[in-house]
């Protein structure tokens, strides 16, 4: 029956899309990172694509064009040009104290290949900038944690399933589990760009809330939607350059107070 | 009846003795491949028997100061498989087993044989055998967890957490196996395979390092017939665990009456699941290196969170 199918794909695509949300939570590798969230860009165009379109079919599918080349294309490559920028930028500024706590501290979990000798501060550098080393809540810890959220998201969103139950808004609570990971990556990790990731997460949980429970929103409010986040992505990589640049490293633990350098 | 009882019995008889001769084997081609990827030469499939029957001949020795947890664990060991092999519906749902062969007893009992070996490592009184046995403690502790919540995701669409009868809806139902809580389940059953019978990411099957082993520390003080048994159990285990998951996964061709002919071409299935399961595993072991062990717990987070989101997508990613 061609109607099963339809909804098998859809709970295919939602599984896709929630296990790409704590997949971002597992790796620690940010390149990894900004690949799983490129995946989870293709789940939720797959999303859109497959939502059963009752009078806007067309419009539904161009939507679903634009947030594949967005969320799976551009925002991805923006990021890794931002984290290659960061990665091998141009070193920080000598006696800084920034740079120097970050370089101790990938120096104390790279292990001994950090510290092999006197160009070893420069190698833990790097793998600091382009690992998430020492998140707040350990990956363990935040692995659980996912589960717990996956469950209240499950708990808050049965009155809302109960309305009107179909294989879409049944998949809602995927949606409000994308949100809540994304909330928890945006808290927990150090990184500027795994914060971006998180920030970017909790839109695509969005996102796919509207499209699970409202076949999306009106396809203005979709694009100026999208526009915000591109807009946001391209501000927040300059502002990583920047940190860079007056830190030495991402890490925001950096940024305690605000002061006039 | 009668007839059908004891064609059901030689189905069972016929799985425990394809499991016992082919574990083995399955070793073999498993270090074969990795040998082949190597770009070693390879002792050849049949290597892992030439080695059983060179240790059986052996005289039996036992450390002094050991006791009856180290000279049982090894027959233990064989045996729970053994009847996990019998249990199990990996050539025909319709043995005698069929409606006894719950998947929690299943686990209970790899558990057991875990938990004997673990005994027996702290008898020694060895500090790598009680090391050894901490680490498998650990380890197993959380695998626990994952593989019952798997099973609870797997059971859910049978409605029953009797293997024949959770095989016997994935036969009629294929489609089952391809929801997202299949898949998820499937996903972290394989994780805690991995991790159960002590393969790469987790332990090094082939290390000769004290420091880093799991499993081989725990048996470092067996020599002669009693090493042979204990290596006969891993051999076991590894083939029971790939034939559950690709029983659970890929159920296609097990038989469900107990005609001979249906059963022999079930087993010749089986034996080619999990010959390309295990070449698989070997291959992917060529490209992992081992976690430390402070990160293995991370692993089997990830796994036990795997197998919730099974359980918890099977509520609301229903489909039709």
């Amino acid at each position: 029956m061609p109607g099963t199918l339809h909804a098998q794909l859809l709970d295919l695509v939602c599984g896709a899309f929630l296990l790409a949300a704590v997949v971002v939570l597992w790796l620690r590798q940010l390149a990894s990172i900004v690949r799983a969230f490129a995946l989870q860009g293709v789940a939720l165009a797959g999303i859109a694509a497959l939502l059963d379109g009752h009078d806007s079919r067309w419009e539904l599918l161009a939507v679903a064009v634009g947030i594949g080349l967005l969320r799976a294309g551009l925002l991805p490559l923006l990021m890794r040009r931002a984290l290659t920028a960061v990665a091998t930028g141009p070193a920080p500024l000598a006696g800084d104290a920034g740079g120097g706590a970050s370089g101790s501290e990938a120096g104390s979990t790279a292990g001994s290949g950090g510290r092999a000798g006197g160009t070893g501060h420069h190698y833990a550098e790097d793998v600091s900038e382009a690992r998430e080393t020492q998140p707040l809540v350990n990956v363990a810890a935040s692995l659980l944690s996912a589960a717990l959220l996956t469950l209240l998201a499950y708990a808050v969103a049965r009155p809302l399933v109960a309305l009107h139950p179909t294989p879409a808004t049944r998949a809602l609570p995927v949606g409000l589990a994308v949100v809540l990971i994304g909330f928890f990556v945006l808290v927990t990790r150090r990184r500027a760009l795994a914060q971006v990731v998180g920030f970017l997460l909790l839109d695509n949980g969005i996102t796919a809330t509207a499209f699970l429970a409202a076949s999306g929103v009106p396809l203005i409010v979709e694009l100026g939607v999208s526009f915000d986040v591109l807009l946001a992505v391209l501000v927040l990589g300059i502002l990583t350059t920047r940190m860079r640049a007056a830190f030495g490293g991402t890490g925001i633990d950096d940024l305690r107070e605000l002061c006039d350098r | 009846m009668t007839g059908h009882t004891t064609a059901g019995a030689a189905a069972m008889c016929a799985q425990v003795v394809a499991v016992v001769a082919g574990a083995p084997l399955l070793t073999g081609l498993m270090r074969q491949v990795r040998a082949r990827m190597e770009g070693r030469a390879g002792a050849g499939v049949r290597q892992p028997w030439r080695d059983l029957r060179k240790l059986l001949r052996k005289e039996p020795i036992t450390p002094t100061g050991t006791g009856p947890a180290f000279r049982v664990a090894p027959a233990l060991l064989v045996a729970t498989t053994a009847v996990v092999a019998a249990l199990m519906p990996l050539a025909s749902t319709a043995t005698p087993a069929t409606g006894r062969s719950d998947l929690i007893l299943v686990v209970a009992l790899l558990a057991l044989g875990t938990v004997a070996l673990a005994l027996a490592g702290l008898d020694t009184g060895t500090a790598f055998g009680g090391m050894g046995a901490s680490r498998e403690m650990t380890v197993a502790a959380l695998v626990e967890p994952t593989i019952l919540l798997a099973v609870f995701a797997l059971s859910l669409p049978a409605g029953s957490t009797d293997l024949a009868a959770i095989v016997s809806a994935g036969l009629r139902d294929a489609d089952r196996l391809a929801s997202p809580s299949g898949l998820l389940a499937t996903a972290a059953l394989a994780l805690a395979v991995l991790a159960e019978t002590g393969r790469l990411p987790v332990d090094n099957p082939t290390t000769h390092l004290e420091l880093t082993m799991v499993h081989e520390a725990m048996v470092l003080e067996y020599a002669g017939p009693d090493l042979a048994l204990v290596e006969l159990g891993a051999q076991m285990r590894l083939a029971v665990l790939l034939g559950l998951l690709a029983t659970l996964a890929a159920p296609w061709g097990i038989a469900t009456t107990a005609a001979p002919l249906a059963v022999a071409l079930a087993i010749a299935l089986l034996a080619v699941k999990v010959a390309v399961l295990g070449a698989a595993l070997a291959a992917a072991e060529v490209c992992w290196a081992k976690l430390r062990l402070f990160r293995v717990p991370e692993l089997l987070a990830g796994s036990l969170l795997l197998a919730l989101l099974a359980v918890t997508s099977s509520y609301f990613l229903t489909g039709a």
